[in-house]
């Protein structure tokens, strides 16, 4: 038996937000928000995929306001926490983040690059000094050592950040690297330590076990996986994981079950799937939000998806870039002569 | 300490060791902070000295060189708006001479992890806040956004920009023919400005892509950003070194 508690953080209607081009509708945030207030998760992550402030032509726009969003599920949620991503670059602490505090958000998830944490200084700060909880994210794990990963974390911590969490943002990392960051990062860090799974390579639910064995204490997962692109850790799975394996938790198994079944029928026509295109992702090694740009880009300019991916993995692009996308399509198509540049 | 072998005054009095020099300045190039700025503004003007800030502090007026540098000359203190801001002004200012409205603006920037210091990263708030009023107020449509990204791959990527504009039919051939020229004029004091993705249209935006390849004089060349910034301010400069100039030829006559 399993002696610590295991915080179980639902980010169905934040990264699900990607599987659906940034679609989700308020009947959609009602509903699913309360099938997981009555499955007990310890939060509920509600928004656009990027986080505050990410709606945009780069990104893609949101369907309904951020403002709606949060409103909508604070209304539903008692127990459970309602929890953001932030992002530094897309989101302010004077706009998106004071508007989060006053809708009443209890949890801001303040995610940088892995390498990048000094970004998210003034934000954590900001969280902490209006008397919130702030965790560090550190998202597309598989590009850092674990040094590394240690090293910004401890940075995270120094600003106030009050859990860590690994984000293998792209789906490109295996059991055996979640062992050794997981377990570096809990032996040295004061706070707990977190990790957000992605699907593309297969392995979600065995690297949150990874991680739950290395010492974790917080597991990301949303319900069917609703999430970027080959979905997340589905958290229907990753509850009878858990329970099978001891590990103790507040959510209802049983509940946890409905609100997946719920979430069929709510996300029934963008459920993410693993693909050809999804599989490229995660050997390339690139986010898995660029999944459905990349498809449309792709097809525009007539080239081939996963060039595209292959050429943004080669290029190291990161979260936030999805700019680039449409760069490398046009230059792949270039030769073809299916676009042509006029000369300057 | 280079600079002082050059012959090049030099002071750790921060601005006090300007105020002693008085006599022999006329023109300061501020690169401090935006906090710092505020106080420095005030000395510039009282002692009459011209000011181009390089800092978000916006107590002068934004100034754009390939856009609006005769507007900024009968002013004394100019405010170089951001690196983002002098890469993408120009362009958003192209669309919206060869379209009639633009219904919403974004600029996203990529710049290398190394290339930013830390006076960058915990004043990145502001940079969005200041680059997202340049571009606003040049383009002339009130919805803007700014996004700023930081890459740490090795090699380091060259600073790059994006342009994206909500607009309702854009004019493609009028605002690819805008945009070159604008190119060019920004080729005049930043030569390693140019265009990757000429304009196109997308998922309904319109999209323009430039990349700043830095001179390498000093600063590594994938610092773009950093060479921008500056070389818009060394063009105002000039210039008010121009008018300078021609006003001191009229007093001799």
């Amino acid at each position: 038996m399993q002696t610590q508690q295991i915080i179980v953080t639902d980010p169905t209607l934040r990264d699900g937000s990607h599987a659906c081009s940034h679609q989700i509708t308020a009947e959609q945030i009602r509903r699913y928000a309360t099938a997981a207030e009555a499955a007990k998760v310890d939060y509920v992550e509600v928004g656009h995929g990027n986080g505050l402030g990410a709606s945009s032509l780069q990104v893609g726009f949101s369907l309904i306001p951020e403002r709606e969003m949060l409103e909508i599920a604070r209304s539903c949620l008692k127990t459970s926490g309602l929890s953001v991503h932030v992002m530094p670059g897309f989101a302010t602490a004077k706009r998106e983040i004071a508007q989060a505090l006053e809708i009443g958000v209890d949890l801001f998830r303040v995610g940088s690059h892995c390498t990048e944490a000094d970004l998210t200084q003034r934000h954590i700060s900001y969280v902490r000094n209006a008397g919130k909880e702030a965790w560090g994210i550190l998202m597309m794990i598989h590009m850092a050592s674990k040094e590394m990963l240690l090293e910004e974390s401890k940075k995270m911590q120094s600003y106030g950040a009050q859990g860590i969490v690994l984000m293998d943002s792209a789906g490109a990392s295996f059991p055996q690297d979640v062992t050794e960051k997981i377990g570096l990062l809990t032996q040295r860090l004061d706070v707990p330590v977190g990790f957000h799974a992605h699907d593309n390579l297969g392995l979600s639910i065995a690297n949150s076990l990874a991680a739950l064995q290395a010492g974790a204490r917080i597991v990301d997962g949303t319900a069917r996986g609703f999430g970027a692109g080959a979905g997340n850790a589905p958290l229907e799975l990753l509850i009878a994981v858990m329970q099978r394996q001891g590990y103790k938790f507040n959510a209802d198994l049983y509940k946890v079950l409905d609100a997946a079944e719920l979430a069929s029928q709510l996300f029934a026509e963008n459920l993410p799937n693993s693909n050809s295109v999804t599989i490229v992702s995660g050997l390339a090694g690139v986010f898995s939000g660029f999944a459905k740009p990349v498809q449309r880009a792709a097809k525009q300019l007539g080239v081939d998806p996963r060039d595209v991916f292959f050429e943004l993995g080669r290029r190291k692009v990161v979260g936030g870039q999805e700019d680039l996308i449409l760069e490398v399509a046009s230059e792949l198509a270039r030769p073809k002569g299916q676009i042509h540049s006029p000369k300057p | 300490m280079k600079a002082d072998q050059l012959g090049v005054p030099v002071s750790s009095k921060s601005i006090q060791g300007i105020v002693d020099r008085k006599a022999e300045i006329d023109l300061v190039f501020d690169a401090t902070s935006a906090e710092d700025h505020f106080r420095h503004a005030k000395v510039f003007a009282e002692l009459g000295m011209l000011a181009i800030d390089l800092t978000p502090a916006r107590v002068g007026k934004m100034c754009v060189p390939a856009v609006n540098l005769e507007d900024c000359l009968a002013t004394g203190n100019v405010n170089m708006v951001s690196c983002g801001g002098q890469a993408s002004i120009p362009i958003a200012f192209a669309i919206a001479q060869a379209n009639p409205k633009i219904d919403y603006i974004e600029t996203v920037s990529s710049i290398a992890s190394r290339s930013a210091g830390p006076a960058t990263r915990i004043n990145l708030d502001e940079y969005l806040d200041t680059t997202e009023e340049g571009i606003a107020s040049f383009s002339r449509c009130e919805h803007a956004k700014a996004i700023l990204n930081l890459n740490p791959a090795q090699p380091c990527v060259h600073m790059q920009t994006t342009i994206l504009a909500g607009i309702k039919n854009p004019d493609v051939e009028k605002t690819r023919a805008a945009v070159a020229t604008m190119v060019k004029k920004l080729q005049e004091y930043v030569p390693g400005y140019q265009m990757i993705l000429a304009p196109m249209v997308e998922n309904n935006r319109l999209a323009v892509m430039v990349r700043v390849e830095g001179r390498g004089d000093y600063l590594p060349t994938y610092a773009g950003n950093l060479d921008i910034i500056n070389c818009a301010a060394i063009a105002m400069a000039e210039a008010y070194a121009r008018k300078m100039g021609e006003t001191g030829r009229k007093e001799t006559r």
